[in-house]
């Protein structure tokens, strides 16, 4: 089947098969590799995406349904060679150390910020309790989400 | 020699040049000591990194294996020839097929004893499986889905046995697995130091506590599924073999022995690797199948493993039963610790399976003067997946076990924790101390971590609020868990290795270059997997040559890049490799040292480095950068009679000893008594691992550590039913925990340095594990001892509390009794730890 969509703000055009799921359209179609698989249960979420501006598990879509669609992988949130505050709170606050599950858990932090802009600690562990990370024990990672708000606060006020 | 301990937050960064004395008006600072964010970040950040699976392989065959169902069968038929007719599918394998691909069965480099029995394990079964997940054969396809398709095309027929998954079935030999051996015990290892004082220290005690703990099984599950491709190069027969590993120098050796490869022909690359924890520290049949193929077929072969496969085909952790006794005299002091493991190796020897107990086996007297010691091991084969090195590897289990009798044993003797630890601490006074074992720990200052940590978690006002509690009654029950551990690590001085009967040495290698234009190329034998080992080693160059940390560039994870090289586990990569980088640096700096004092018409003694700097003492406007002479010793127009061209050094590096970094952690918890829930109120932890060269990185790794460890205690535990069935094999059934199950933790640390390392350093990888078990599970035994609870089964689930309880309220005698959890129970409850 054909599908069309934006991709990092380009629009892709592509033959797929039918059972193809999104994540690996997006590894394999696309070539996009900075996102991952690291489960086959959705337990993980190392394939978060951003899909029409929400975060989805990429392994839980089908590639036809997001036909039409606007999808932001990690690779599309850096501009003009500036990473995204997200990914710069993340280095600074060292929420990373293999950086595997990373992708995914900066896509989830992108997307619970738009949702609530000035979480609470526990809110953004709530926020993020789809995505599993094997390395930082979360501190770090929440510590990023929290420095992250904050700037986006400084930033608007 | 004393080291001292320095108790402020402020981590001191002497290491010369560029320390403490340096000038105030030097530009930049040292960087050792200062909280560096990761060179490694942006790449891992934006998804340009790439993991093995994100190569693109132009004509790579996908492979997929046929994994046995089965725990225990006999297989009686294999064919391929339904899944060659699939579409896609270019090649099938039966395990019979590819026997003559081997020149040797799979590694297994710690043979612990003369007699040790270890069965033939070949990457592909033949005649029988021994464990669920075994691969029989495989299929190579044009993508992945087509491979995975054909698998089940496969038409295997077994034989079913009996399952063996429990230690004390095991031990029976009713079902023996390996038949050629005749039994299921692999070995017997056994530490005798002086049996009679063992003896006369337990019939002179006072006290005596006698503990069993059950270790259940745990999975390592890094993010990162395993995943590898060999790729043929053109002429000649070399491949390279590309692999999410954590040891491509060893596994560069052990293919080319597996396969009768000629070694310098293969090529071992670990492109970004997410996270190891031991699981990839391992020789893996596909690793093997698809060098192996690629060798027959002239062709790419790549594999990438699935989750469920993960569980089935990668190493478990743990799996032990520990019988620990202590003796004590009437006020607490440990006079002898005894112990007996019997430990669960799963259906065969992977490459450390049967050493893991053993890395333990040094450390069951804990931070405490114990003067007598006797420590036995059994290794038993099961019907299960290989156990093998998971973060800490035997370390956890044996502060696990000496903690926890610690615990039973202030209870026995009627102190609080923190009293019977503080009358047995090594003194600060007695390093380096020698153990009754025969080991020097290097430095320590058990006593303050302990005494810094108690006061951060507000030790005192804790015990208060707990008899305040206690004496209101109540369904929630606080408990306070103290566990004060340390751990050998820095693996290892050669010969002590030898010794322990293992095939390789403890060394690493380092080579610094300076390049003309006056940049500097380091190249480590240590393989990262999210250490950060690019950012620590580029500061550890910048401080000592005086040059910027970003001009610094380290290579590593490529055998043909860095050909030499002992990888990363146990803690060792700072302490062996980074010290030997250290080391480098020195060597580089004498031959500029001599080239500078060519230069300037000076004696070499009189030079003074500094800021990346030569000058003459005295006279400073008499100065050469360098920079300058790196770039001298390029040309090569002017130098000493005699010294080569060219400024760079190679150190291969074995340590003295091992690091012995240490620490006390501090877990409240809230159990209720109605439910069996389990929360962590509050974690503190206070860790010592000498001089820091970057806090941040530093603190990154006890927070993911202290979270494994925690996890073991309450989440994780792998489930096998009565027929070998793995229960736990996916993200759904197993509890890797996710954000909102874990506490925020309260960092602290002291400073002890190691006098054994010029740097001054200790490991930190696994600490965090170490600790952290033997804290959470002893503030849960804690909280419920007024219930007359003194064991409770890992992990710690509502279930395992509740049951815990009921036990002990059904209990006829209210006192404290030995603890007797059997193997049985242990599968009743836990779901067969063992
Ligand atoms: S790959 Fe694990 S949730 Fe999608
Ligand atoms: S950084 Fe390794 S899994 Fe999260």
């Amino acid at each position: 089947m054909r599908i069309t969509m934006t991709v990092n703000g380009r629009e892709r055009s592509s033959e797929v098969e039918p059972r193809t799921l999104l994540v690996h359209h997006i590894r394999e179609g696309l070539g996009l590799t900075g996102t991952n698989v690291g489960c086959d249960t959705s337990s993980c979420g190392a394939c978060t995406v951003l899909m029409d501006g929400e975060s989805v598990k990429s392994c839980t879509v089908l590639a036809v349904q997001a036909d039409g669609a606007d999808v932001t992988t990690i690779e599309g949130l850096a501009r003009d060679g500036e990473m995204h505050p997200m990914q710069q709170a993340f280095q600074r606050n060292h929420g990373l150390q293999c950086g595997f599950c990373t992708p995914g858990m900066v896509m989830a932090a992108v997307s619970l910020l738009e949702e609530v802009p000035h979480p609470t600690d526990r809110e953004v562990r709530l926020g993020l309790e789809g995505n599993l990370c094997r390395c930082t024990g979360y501190q770090n990672i929440v510590a990023a989400v929290l420095d992250a708000a904050g700037s986006t606060q400084e930033a608007g006020a | 020699m004393t080291p001292a301990t320095t108790t402020e937050t402020d981590v001191p960064t002497g290491l010369e040049p560029g320390g403490t004395d340096q000038p105030p008006d030097e530009p930049a600072g040292p960087v050792v000591g200062t909280r560096r964010e990761r060179r490694e970040d942006p790449a891992l950040l934006t998804g340009e990194a790439r993991f093995t699976d994100d190569l693109q392989i132009p004509g790579a065959l996908h492979l997929a294996v046929v994994r046995s169902p089965f725990a225990h069968a006999r297989i009686t038929r294999v064919d391929v020839s339904p899944a060659l007719a699939m579409p896609g599918v270019v090649a099938a394998f039966t395990g019979e097929d590819l026997q003559g691909e081997w020149a040797a069965p799979m590694p297994c480099a710690w043979p612990v004893t003369e007699d040790m029995k270890s069965p033939p394990h070949l990457p592909l079964a033949v005649g029988k499986t021994c464990y669920a997940g075994d691969g029989v054969a495989v299929v190579l396809a044009e993508s992945n889905e087509a491979a995975r398709d054909a698998i089940d095309a496969v038409d295997v027929e077994y034989e079913p046995l009996p399952a063996v998954t429990d230690l004390a079935a095991a031990i029976s030999d009713e079902v023996v697995i390996h038949e050629d051996l005749g039994t299921n015990t692999s070995y017997r290892w056994e530490l005798h130091l002086d049996d009679d004082a063992v003896e006369r220290a337990f019939a002179d005690a006072a006290h005596v506590v006698r503990e069993r703990y059950i270790q259940q099984r745990l999975l390592p599950m890094a993010m990162e599924p395993r995943a590898c491709a060999a790729v043929p190069q053109p002429f000649g027969g070399d491949i390279t073999l590309y692999s999410a590993t954590q040891i491509p120098h060893i596994l560069k050796i052990m293919t080319a022995v597996t396969l009768g490869f000629p070694e310098h022909q293969l090529r071992v690359v670990a492109p970004s690797v997410g996270g190891g924890f031991g699981s990839k520290l391992n020789v893996y049949a596909e690793e093997l199948l698809v060098t192996a193929l690629a060798r027959k077929l002239h062709q790419p072969i790549r594999w990438v493993e699935e989750r469920t496969e993960n569980a089935l085909g990668t190493i478990h952790g743990r799996g032990q039963i520990q019988d620990i006794e202590l003796a004590a005299d009437a006020d607490g002091r440990v006079t002898a610790v005894r112990v007996d493991l019997t430990a669960d190796m799963g259906a065969y020897l992977q490459l450390v399976t049967p050493g893991i107990p053993l890395l333990g086996a040094f450390l069951y007297c804990g931070v405490y003067d114990v003067p007598a010691f006797s420590f036995g091991c059994t290794g038993v084969f099961t019907t299960m997946t290989p156990t093998d090195a998971y973060r800490g590897a035997g370390r956890p289990e044996a502060t696990y076990a000496i903690e926890r009798a610690m615990d039973a044993l202030a209870d026995e003797v009627g102190v609080d924790p923190a009293e019977i630890r503080r009358r047995n601490y090594i003194g600060a006074d007695r390093f380096p101390y020698t153990a009754v074992t025969g080991l020097v720990y290097d430095s320590g200052n058990y006593e303050a971590a302990a005494a810094k940590a108690l006061d951060l978690a507000g030790y005192d006002d804790l015990r208060a609020e707990q008899q305040r509690r206690r004496a209101e009654g109540g369904p929630k029950h606080l408990g306070i868990g103290i566990s004060s551990y340390f751990e050998m690590c820095g693996l290892a001085p050669s010969r002590v290795l030898a010794s322990l009967n293992y095939s390789a040495g403890g060394w690493e290698a380092a080579t610094v270059r300076m390049l003309p234009t006056g940049k500097v190329q380091v190249v480590t034998g240590a393989t990262p997997h999210g250490q950060g080992h690019e950012t620590s080693w580029s500061m550890i160059v910048a401080d000592k040559l005086g040059v910027p940390p970003d001009d610094v560039d380290v290579l590593h994870s490529d055998t043909a890049l860095s050909p030499l090289g002992m990888d990363t586990y146990g803690s060792r990569s700072l302490v062996v490799g980074g010290v030997a980088i250290d080391m480098a640096c020195d060597r580089v700096v004498d031959k500029a040292r001599r080239i500078a004092a060519h230069q300037l018409e000076a004696a070499a003694e009189d030079l003074e480095f500094r800021g990346g700097e030569f000058s003459v003492r005295g006279s400073p406007d008499r100065s050469v950068p360098l920079a300058a002479i790196a770039f001298a010793a390029f040309t090569a127009h002017d130098l000493p009679d005699g010294e080569e061209p060219n400024l760079e050094a190679h150190v291969t590096y074995d340590p003295p000893n091992f690091s012995w970094p240490f620490g006390t952690h501090v877990c409240v918890v809230e159990v209720d008594e109605e439910t069996g829930g389990v929360e962590v109120r509050k974690y503190v932890a206070v860790d010592d691992c000498g001089n820091q060269i970057n806090p941040l990185i530093v603190e990154g790794q006890v927070h993911g550590g202290i979270v494994q460890g925690l996890a073991q205690a309450l989440f994780e535990g792998v489930v096998y039913d009565a027929d070998g069935n793995l229960v736990t094999s996916n993200l759904t059934d197993y509890l890797v925990p996710s954000a909102p199950d874990v506490p925020s933790l309260t960092l602290d640390h002291t400073v002890t340095p190691s006098p054994t390392n010029a740097l001054g350093v200790k490991g930190i990888g696994e600490a965090g594990t170490i600790g952290s078990t033997p804290a959470v599970m002893n503030a849960i035994v804690d909280a419920l001892r007024p219930l007359g609870v003194d064991e409770v089964l890992m992990p710690a689930s509502p279930l395992n509390v509740w049951n815990a309880i009921q036990r002990a309220q059904s209990r006829p005698d209210p006192e404290r009794t030995t603890t007797s959890a059997t193997a049985g129970d242990t599968n009743a409850d836990a779901g067969g730890a063992s």
